[in-house]
């Protein structure tokens, strides 16, 4: 712990601080544009420059200098100010002053920094130099002219996403910035370099010419594209979502944000239900709220009721239905739309117990049948990290290319029951030995073969759980904690043959299962639900309304409501109520409030935001076996997973240029 | 103005954009059986887990294959790069950034002869203008081949032979202490297919020694003397 002098003030920093940070922790803003507190230390762009004694008499670089004991720091003499001057005239000698017409104007680290710490004025009055723009796929935006090689989406690529596909090429003052031969950034979690690019050089490019960030209201939420919830922010105008950013959260999402989860708000304003239907004569038609109540209320369907919740529904929507069902009656609930039937009874047992922080710190990792990098790929990030730490990875489930060392024990789910020596050895051995299963493991019986797993190889200890199950679906968690579970799963409510089923939003079910029922589809995009729905309630998306997600490892977060639902479409929960009183039943709430205090008293957990408590992993099921080849994944195409995704042009391009090899003419600009 | 001389010689250094034909032509690029050896030899030569380091040693033994194959001095086509990449088991891209960074890469096609004529102060003060403007009667220009494939040519930065200026490399070969003449009689024997007498030009001079008397340091020529005090 040095103890050292900030402009003259003394403080005591962590061992293996820089002087960046030791600045930071005594309260001065610093100046950095390569610096980036998750990437490593490049120490290129020299706006860090501070005055150190004892050391040579001049400018030091504090983000690659260590913090020692005795160090005199000063932030704010005559020096610095000159080196900080001098060092934005460089860095401004090449940047373009294109300002008025750069996205990244308002937000742009070099212009708040070039305001605060540069000379007023140029100097330069040779002619600038011009780079020509990289190609970096449809999300990305280049213009390289605006580069100051902090080399930030370099670092990014190969240190977190572990795709090294960004170099600087060239040297000096030709250094350009490009991917191999410009081919476009495949790699799922590309527009986070938009984020860390200090400058105009990488931007959104469905985002182009959108608007400035001061226009933009800014609204805390949570990422519906995957069952991570990842932190977000909602940036909209009007009643427009515009774009999705990453808010930090350690424990979640870091800073990162998928592509999926970022370009998926391009769908909100398309192909959405923005008012009732009816289906008269085979043929779906507008109606009025009024005529799709009546069409409701007319079938009388006593306690004949089902709901099939989305898997992007907050949890009031689900508890609201839920209410609506029991007071009809039925608690005829299930979530997991494709048919799956994993038991529920401990909800210790299907959820994520490391956490996503903590699987960093895992020695030993199996993963049966997730292909994590299009099912959770922020977890893939998580992952990547304990294999630097020096974490050994294997996998059971056809190929995929991890971003870290794994080695593929084949597609046969039954290794688990007996995993060849050399690798049950590591597993013995590890100090935090973890399992990750997914859907295409549980599937074949490796969640209960996975609880074998766990008590084998102790995989629950001091301060370690192991066991974990990896979701797809933000709504999963939630769901399963709100009852959303047949035993039997979906095959249950299908035996039943309910005279009324209720999608929330449900667009991943067979709907051929229910040609007997009368489906009323509460939802928000013209998606596979709605095709096959008698009654169309046109709903909210997760942007449109206030919400409670549950992520797949327990913890319960928040979401607010940015905008309006778009024409007659109301909140899902208001919908519900309404139904209701059609229905002439009384589910107990009258007002949002209402209806979350009433969801809280029913199931506590809910109710704080943070990981909810499962209990302890129950025992493994007698002579539980996985049994049977996985023969893929369920996520065939990672950019078209969800209604919206479907709805978003972007994700379209991206799956058909960036998945499928379509080739798309540049337009002349 | 200086700097825009400066910005076109280097917007020359470019990679030669990839094309079918390219493809075609070196797409099976592989190490020749003798190369093969030398390779291995070199990987070995670095620590178990940083075998990436040998991407220099073998970049350069890659482009003298491709020299040898073309008679010139040899060049880098992305397919070659991308078989090093290969070899090494490393991304692509951290193989172009090397190339494209060191400037003893070629990474577009390049003559018979590559001539790095020196211009920077010491050999300017001693006469490169005139070197260079040897150069540029036989057709030689910046970034570009001649006709008859022979020459390509590069004006450099200092290449250390300041002691024997003007100085010009030719492939791997310095020829120094040169006059305008001397540098028409080396192009013409390099074009005759001979070797031209390497390093210093000037008859009696070996290497750098001083050519003729010495003209400085003369108390120190038998033994060791202070010359502080004389400052």
């Amino acid at each position: 712990m040095p103890k050292l002098k900030v402009d003259g003030v003394e403080l005591e920093v962590p061992t293996g601080a820089t002087v960046l940070q030791a600045c930071e922790l005594a309260g001065k803003e610093i100046p950095r544009f390569c610096y980036h507190e998750r990437l490593s230390i490049a120490g290129n762009c020299r706006m860090c420059l501070v005055e150190v004694k004892p050391g040579p008499p001049k400018p030091q670089a504090s983000c690659a200098l260590p913090a020692a004991e005795g160090q005199e720091i000063r932030t704010d003499s005559e020096m610095v100010k000159k080196a900080r001057e001098g060092v934005m005239e460089f860095l401004l000698i090449n940047h373009p002053l294109d300002c008025p017409i750069c996205d990244q104007g308002g937000e742009c680290d070099l212009q708040d920094q070039s305001v605060a710490y540069g000379r007023g004025g140029s100097r330069y009055h040779e002619s600038k130099r011009a780079v020509t723009e990289k190609y970096m796929g449809p999300l990305i935006k280049t213009v390289m002219t605006r580069c100051i090689h902090c080399t930030r989406c370099v670092r990014f690529s190969e240190e977190i996403a572990g795709v090294d596909e960004i170099g600087a090429l060239y040297r000096g003052e030709s250094t350009q910035i490009s991917t191999y031969l410009e081919h476009a950034a495949k790699h799922e979690l590309s527009a986070n370099v938009i984020d860390l690019c200090p400058v105009g050089a990488l931007t959104s490019r469905p985002y182009a010419f959108e608007a400035r960030p001061w226009e933009l209201k800014k609204t805390l939420s949570i990422d519906v594209s995957d069952a991570v919830g990842a932190n977000i922010r909602l940036d909209s105008r009007g009643r427009e979502v515009l774009r999705a950013l990453p808010r930090v959260n350690d424990d979640v999402n870091e800073e990162w944000l998928s592509d999926r989860g970022r370009y998926m708000v391009d769908g909100l304003t398309r192909r959405r239900l923005d008012k009732p239907w009816l289906r008269r004569d085979g043929k779906l038609q507008a109606a009025s709220w009024a005529e799709a109540f009546d069409a409701i209320a007319r079938i009388n369907p006593g306690s004949s009721v089902a709901v099939i919740a989305g898997d992007q529904v907050d949890c009031e929507t689900m508890f609201a239905a839920k209410k609506l069902a029991g007071a009809l009656g039925s608690s005829l609930l299930e979530g997991r739309q494709t048919g799956m039937a994993y038991d529920t009874s401990s909800l210790a047992a299907v959820n994520f117990n490391s956490t996503l922080a903590g699987i960093e710190d895992a020695d030993a990792i199996l993963i049966v049948g997730s292909q994590i990098r299009d099912e959770a790929p922020l977890l893939n990030v998580r992952l990547r990290k304990a294999v630097k730490k020096g974490a050994k990875v294997f996998i059971i489930g056809p190929a995929w290319e991890p971003t870290y060392p794994a080695t593929f024990l084949g597609d046969d789910a039954a290794t688990l029951n007996a995993l060849p020596a050399d690798v049950a050895d590591v597993f013995a051995k590890a100090a935090k030995p973890a399992i990750i299963i997914g859907a295409a493991g549980i599937v074949k019986g490796a969640r209960e073969a996975g609880l074998a797993f766990a008590e084998k190889f102790n995989l629950v200890r001091e301060g370690w759980n192991g066991f974990n199950v990896v979701h797809m679906a933000a709504a999963r968690m939630g769901g399963l904690m709100l009852g959303y579970a047949q035993k039997g799963g979906l095959a249950d409510i299908v035996a039943a043959k309910p005279k009324l089923v209720i999608s929330l939003g449900a667009d991943e079910v067979d709907w051929t299962q229910f040609a007997g029922s009368m489906i009323v589809h509460i939802g928000h995009h013209g998606d596979k639900a709605a095709h096959v729905a008698d009654v169309i309630l046109p709903g909210a998306a997760y942007s449109e309304k206030d919400g409670t997600y549950v992520n797949t490892e327990g913890r319960v977060q928040y979401a607010e409501k940015a905008v309006f639902a778009p024409g007659d479409a109301r909140e899902d929960w208001s919908v519900l109520r309404a139904m209701a009183d059609a229905l002439k039943v009384s589910v107990g709430f009258d007002s949002f409030d209402e209806l979350r205090i009433a969801m809280i008293a029913d199931v506590p957990a809910l109710g704080a935001e943070g990981l909810a408590d499962y209990g302890a992993l129950p025992a493994a099921p007698a002579g539980a076996k996985a049994e049977g080849v996985i023969a893929g994944y369920p996520i065939k195409d990672r950019y078209l997973t969800n209604a919206i995704c479907r709805a978003s042009p972007t994700l379209q391009r991206c799956s058909a240029e960036l998945l499928h090899g379509e080739s798309f003419a540049e337009a002349a600009e | 103005m200086l700097s825009s001389g400066v910005y076109s010689l280097m917007a020359d250094r470019y990679i030669e954009p990839d094309t079918p034909e390219l493809r075609a032509r070196w797409g099976a690029f592989a190490w020749t059986a003798e190369n093969a050896e030398k390779a291995k030899e070199i990987v070995a030569r670095y620590p178990e887990g940083r075998q990436r380091s040998a991407v220099m040693p073998l970049l350069d033994l890659a482009q003298r294959q491709v020299g040898a194959e073309l008679n010139t001095q040899g060049w880098l086509p992305i397919p070659v790069m991308e078989y090093v990449a290969a070899y090494l088991s490393m991304p692509i891209i951290r193989v172009v950034e090397v190339a494209t960074f060191y400037t003893m890469y070629n990474i577009a096609p390049i003559g018979r002869f590559h001539v790095q004529v020196c211009g920077t102060t010491p050999c300017m003060l001693r006469g490169s203008d005139d070197i260079i403007a040897a150069c540029k009667k036989r057709g030689m220009k910046a970034g570009h081949i001649t006709d008859d494939g022979l020459w390509s040519f590069t004006e450099v930065e200092c290449m250390g032979n300041c002691a024997s200026a003007p100085m010009v490399q030719i492939n791997d070969d310095n020829y120094e202490d040169l006059t305008p003449a001397d540098m028409e009689r080396i192009l013409d024997e390099l074009a005759a297919g001979k070797q031209p007498k390497t390093g210093t030009q000037l008859p009696g001079r070996h290497t750098v020694e001083p050519a003729g008397a010495l003209s400085n340091l003369t108390a120190m020529v038998g033994e060791n003397h202070d010359y502080r005090g004389e400052w």
